[in-house]
């Protein structure tokens, strides 16, 4: 992975930016960066302030909290943006289960973003839905 | 040059350092400061790397303070001088300051690449230049990889191989009609512009140097990137453009000749007496054409690794960066480390979004100093000194590292000044190590002080606190003059410190 078409390309697969046109998506891939962890490797670090958005574009990641796996998450997939829109620090390490491939958008320009991308703050509402009817079901 | 007289002939070598930028002379002087042996071979005739050509408008973009409030000799004066490397002799420190002509506190070019000369000379690096690396292969030994460089020289094979080949190899995205535009490295005297209607691809410091520096021949500029661009001073980062270039943002905010859009390529095609430019808006998706007589890409520069990625490095990002742990070796092919300017793609924290400096010269010194270290105490059997701490001088010791520590202030959220404390061995000073391995490899009871900044214009130190394995972060208040020593700093710090090293606050 490299260029921002190629980029482009691979979160127009993706159901967060399913409803963006191809200019739309080629800004969103010059504004975001695309990171690399090995495997074991830490993304999100529990308690640490100031901390990102992500979005896999490739790899498996653990959702660790207090060193306990809680969940995995696959290409597509995104974390982070819950700690953000809170304004706290996240409650769970992210780790990465093998060679993981992300788009990272700094918090700070995460309300920009998707105040701009209505369609995407749309598609992360019902994601964040689908979370929580899961966890409600798993509950009772 | 008669080859009898070249140093490093082909051969094998402990360690093999491609490059004679500011990256690979760094390491080259920590590696002898080792005493450990090692070959430079270079492209390039003589030392500098890209500083022999770029900036194109001949001055940098890092400043050097020559009466700023610490010795050019120090290790403070560091935190004031962006563009020496960094030594142990006195005498080999601050140089810059020897060679500014006091025009400006951006020294120029010439003058970046004298100071570089000297520092090479003087510390008696030896590079063996007019060498070019061309290919590489990998073969495991029992004790470890082994690496083999195919050069223009021959071949030398070497256990520890550092590549300090900078960011600097064009790269141009593909789009319609890109060959009718020519790259920023091969931008003419700015002169060959009077009077040209200028196209700029890329809003990044490249395409704003060349804008400021064509306002006065261009009889048009406009500079064309899908997202809009930030200036330093709205992320109160190095991230976005430098404030040496805003002057294009005030013309075309006064809409003055310069035009600034975010819009996405569509296309370039040769009309009569031009080019006629296609774009399409990012943000209404609506198309807008323009003429113009020429086209500069300034679209950045990726990483020269050849047939790396083949034999295993792993590489992100628009600049195929090479993945790398948090000492700057490859994340996947161990043996192979990073120099200079690369040392950008160990990207550690990147709080509130902000990324280290270690693409600049300031942050990557430290890098170069600190990864030599480690290679030293891990492959060479070289221990290092961690001096004892008083506990009635720690609180000092810390709050003085924060206040001037130029590894803290140049690398924030990157590099920590890092003190453990156990019951055997007491207090001691780790020096300075990356803050990512201070969070994540675990150990005795520490602190790491380290320097952040929010994005929104505070500085402010933060003390990690390593206790029973689990690490904490506290951030101290911000001060408005950035001197952490007065009595509240005593206060915070000293009540943290007395979790770990009971009594220190009472010093
Ligand atoms: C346009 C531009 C302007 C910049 N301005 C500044 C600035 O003002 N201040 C600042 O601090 N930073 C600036 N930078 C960042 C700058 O690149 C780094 O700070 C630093 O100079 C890079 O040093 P380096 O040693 O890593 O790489 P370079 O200086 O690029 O040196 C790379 C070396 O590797 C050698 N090499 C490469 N490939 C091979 C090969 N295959 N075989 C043999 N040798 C090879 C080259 O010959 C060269 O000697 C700028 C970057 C760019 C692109």
């Amino acid at each position: 992975m490299a260029t921002r078409d190629e980029i482009a390309e691979a979160l127009a697969g993706m159901t967060l930016f399913a409803d963006l046109t191809t200019p739309q998506l080629l800004g969103v891939a010059s504004q975001f960066e695309e990171a690399f962890f090995p495997e074991g490797a830490r993304i999100l670090r529990q308690g640490l302030s100031g901390s990102a958005f992500y979005v896999i574009l490739d790899g498996d990641a653990s959702v660790v909290v207090d060193g306990t796996a809680r969940a995995q998450l696959g290409r597509g997939e995104f974390f982070g943006e819950v700690s953000i829109l809170l304004g706290e620090p996240p409650t769970a390490d992210i780790v990465a289960l093998r060679p993981l491939r992300c788009l990272a958008l700094p918090g700070s320009a995460v309300e920009a973003f998707l105040v701009d991308h209505p369609r995407v703050l749309y598609r992360m509402l019902q994601s964040q839905s689908r979370r929580l009817r899961n966890a409600n079901r798993a509950q009772s | 040059m008669a080859d009898i007289e070249r140093p490093f002939p082909p051969g094998h070598y402990p360690v093999i350092v491609v490059g004679s930028g500011p990256g690979g002379l760094q390491v080259s002087y920590e590696l002898s400061h080792h005493g450990i042996g090692h070959a430079v071979l270079s492209a390039d005739p003589g030392p500098g790397g890209m500083f022999r050509h770029w900036p194109f408008f001949q001055r940098l973009l890092s400043w050097t303070k020559p009466y700023a409030p610490a010795d050019r000799r120090t290790r403070a004066f560091e935190r004031w001088d962006w563009n020496s490397l960094i030594a142990y002799e006195p005498e080999l420190r601050g140089l810059q300051t020897e060679f500014m002509d006091g025009s400006s506190d951006f020294p120029s070019r010439p003058e970046m690449e004298a100071s570089l000369t000297a520092f090479a000379n003087r510390a008696g690096i030896v590079v063996r230049y007019g060498c070019r690396w061309e290919s590489t292969r990998r073969e495991e030994t029992a004790s470890g990889d082994r690496f083999t460089l195919v050069t223009t020289d021959g071949e030398y094979s070497c256990e520890h191989l550092i590549l300090a080949v900078g960011i600097a190899e064009p790269y141009t995205p593909p789009s319609p009609g890109v060959e009718h535009a020519v790259h920023y490295a091969e931008t003419r005297a700015a002169e060959t512009y009077a009077g040209k209607r200028l196209f700029v691809i890329g809003k990044q410091n490249s395409g704003f140097e060349l804008a400021s520096g064509l306002l006065q021949w261009a009889s048009r500029i406009t500079l064309a990137s899908p997202s809009p661009a930030k200036t330093s001073i709205e992320t109160r980062s190095l991230v976005g453009v430098r404030a040496r270039y805003v002057q294009p943002f005030e013309d075309s905010a006064l809409g003055g000749g310069v035009d600034i859009l975010s819009a996405s390529l569509a296309g370039i095609t040769p009309i009569p007496g031009g080019l006629r430019v296609d774009l399409k808006r990012s943000d209404t998706g609506m198309p807008v054409s323009l003429e113009a007589d020429e086209v500069i890409a300034a679209t950045g520069f990726t990483c020269p690794l050849l047939d790396l990625p083949e034999l295993g490095v792993a590489t992100f990002g628009q600049s195929r960066l090479p993945a790398q742990t948090a000492f700057w070796e490859s994340a996947t092919v161990p043996g192979i480390h990073f120099a200079g300017t690369i040392t950008s793609g160990a990207a550690g924290l990147k709080k509130h979004g902000i990324p280290s400096y270690s693409g600049a010269v300031q942050g990557h010194r430290y890098n170069g100093r600190i990864m030599v270290r480690r290679l030293a105490e891990q492959s060479f059997g070289i221990s290092h000194e961690h001096p004892p701490i008083e506990l009635a001088s720690l609180l000092d010791h810390l709050l003085a590292e924060a206040t001037g520590g130029p590894e803290l202030w140049h690398q924030k959220a990157y590099l920590a000044s890092v003190v453990t404390v156990t019951p055997d061995d007491g207090i001691r000073d780790q020096g300075i190590l990356p803050l990512t391995h201070f969070l994540d490899a675990g150990g005795p009871d520490a602190i790491a002080m380290t320097i952040e900044a929010d994005g929104e214009g505070a500085i402010y130190p933060v003390a990690y606190l390593r206790r029973g394995g689990k690490v904490e972060e506290h951030a101290l208040e911000p001060h408005p003059l950035h001197d952490y020593e007065g009595t509240e700093y005593r206060r915070h710090l000293g009540a943290l410190l007395d979790l770990i090293a009971p009594g220190a606050s009472a010093a």
